[in-house]
């Protein structure tokens, strides 16, 4: 089992969002953070689980994990 | 007496405490209940307004009025900074007068502006959300000659997701008013994969910009900004020139937020239904300030403060609250200087797009200046 894994330094919780989404919540709070700073995004968004890797391959940021919670998801992500 | 402290006197707060003293009067009356409004300055700012100061169309000053003209007399209005908030002891410090304890706290003290959060934006960047920008903004336009215009979204979450697409697409009308348009090019950017936070509000923009000519670029996370070269850097390692930039600056709640350990940037963590705070008892945060997944837009600040209104005055009269808020946005998008559409949806539909039209624009318009009777707790 992966829940335990990643402990996140920070923890952004989108589920239910909506605008502006849950990539935006999570690029707002990636642009602040200091390097190596482990985030955890939950999210009820599936498009999520699409849209953040993509956006972490382009910028460059680490992928860790993405988690099936149920009914969210954790998409855990370290900040280069 | 039961006192109920509202802090903010915003869409949100000022709405709340008129619904509160009109469904509170016969209690405030008889004085068993205080409705007290804490704000930073005696004036009520409808934001809105400055997007057409930006074109030269309203006046700043016609985003204010006196706070004393809108809140019910039932309301104690009280002009001072709130500084501090003890949530254990349900006791605000002000500024100026001393503490004050309550037995509800409503949070509404909104958003702020942190352009310096961005290196060079300053320096570099205009924009339209506040009274000083918005008439910079308007000279720069006016003096433009020509070249290369850049709207950004550089900071998120921010106010009104609606006004990226509204500007870009009017400056783009604006330029072609005036016959210049053949000598500006119009760019966007926006920080996800397409142009909206909102796929159907993307899709609608979409052709829009494709039509009117405006170069978009998607996944665009200004780091920072050179003033002197005029160019854009962003996270992802692109950089984009400009000859006029106007940009979405970052946002922060306030201070107080942080310091009271209600929510992280200042926005207070919050049951997205109840909007009660998830970190203290009786302590409730409405419009851009609760964290709730809604846009920070005015209509989220109006529709929550009537639920929070409800459920205040469930717990004064000993009932359990059970007034909920789901979402509920409704937003008018400008697509031009003469037409516009307007979006609605909450937390479980997503808004159904509506082709651009004279008449909704006109109602927008309309709106902007009934938006007074909404303040009051009327419309």
């Amino acid at each position: 089992m992966s829940e335990h894994k990643h402990t996140p330094d920070v923890t952004v919780d989108a589920r239910g969002a909506g605008c502006p989404g849950p990539l935006m919540d999570l690029i707002g709070k990636v642009k602040t953070a200091d390097e190596g700073t482990v985030i955890e995004l939950q999210t009820t968004d599936a498009g999520s689980k699409d849209d953040v890797p993509e956006w972490l391959d382009k910028a460059g940021h680490e992928l860790l994990d993405i988690v099936d919670q149920g009914d969210y998801w954790s998409i855990y992500v370290r900040k280069a | 007496m039961q006192r109920i402290l509202i802090v903010g006197g915003g869409t949100g707060g000022t709405v709340l405490a008129n619904r509160l003293s009109t469904k509170l009067d016969d209690e405030i009356d008889a004085d068993e209940v205080e409705v007290r409004l804490v704000n930073d300055g005696p004036d009520h700012v409808y934001k809105p307004v400055y997007l057409y100061v930006a074109f030269g169309q309203r006046e700043p000053e016609d985003a204010l009025r006196p706070l004393s003209d809108l809140v019910n007399p039932r309301v104690t209005l009280d002009v001072d900074r709130v500084t501090d908030v003890d949530t254990d002891a349900k006791r605000v410090t002000r500024h100026d007068g001393g503490e004050l304890d309550y037995d509800y706290l409503v949070l509404a003290t909104g958003a702020t502006l942190v352009p310096e959060e961005t290196p060079g934006l300053v320096e570099g960047g205009h924009h339209f959300y506040g009274p000083e920008g918005a008439e910079n903004l308007r000279d720069a336009l006016a003096d433009f000659e020509g070249g290369r215009v850049v709207f950004s979204v550089v900071g998120t979450p921010h106010m009104c997701p609606a006004a990226p697409i509204e500007f870009t697409l009017m400056v783009e009308d604006w330029f072609r008013e005036r016959g210049m348009r053949d000598e500006v090019d119009v760019h966007y950017t926006y920080p996800i994969m397409r142009l909206h936070g909102k796929q159907s509000i993307s899709d609608w923009a979409e052709p829009r910009f494709a039509d009117r000519d405006i170069e978009t670029h998607t996944f665009f996370n200004v780091e920072e900004v050179d003033p002197e070269e005029q160019v854009l850097h962003t996270v992802e390692g692109e950089s984009l020139d400009y000859d006029l930039l106007v940009a979405i600056p970052p946002h922060r709640g306030d201070d107080l937020i942080v310091e009271s350990g209600l929510g992280d940037d200042g926005w207070v963590e919050v049951d997205r239904n109840t909007l009660e705070a998830t970190a203290a008892e009786d302590v409730y945060a409405i419009g851009d300030t609760a964290a709730a997944p809604a846009p920070k837009a005015g209509s989220v600040a109006h529709y929550e403060a009537g639920v929070v209104a409800e459920r205040l005055a469930s717990s004064v009269h000993g009932h359990v609250p059970t007034e909920t808020y789901h979402g509920k946005t409704i937003c008018f998008m400008e697509a031009g200087m003469d037409d516009a559409t307007y979006v609605s949806f909450d937390y479980e539909n997503e808004p159904v797009m509506r082709d651009e039209n004279k008449f909704v624009h006109w109602a927008k318009l309309a709106y902007n200046e009934s938006y007074w009777l909404t303040a009051r707790g009327l419309l």
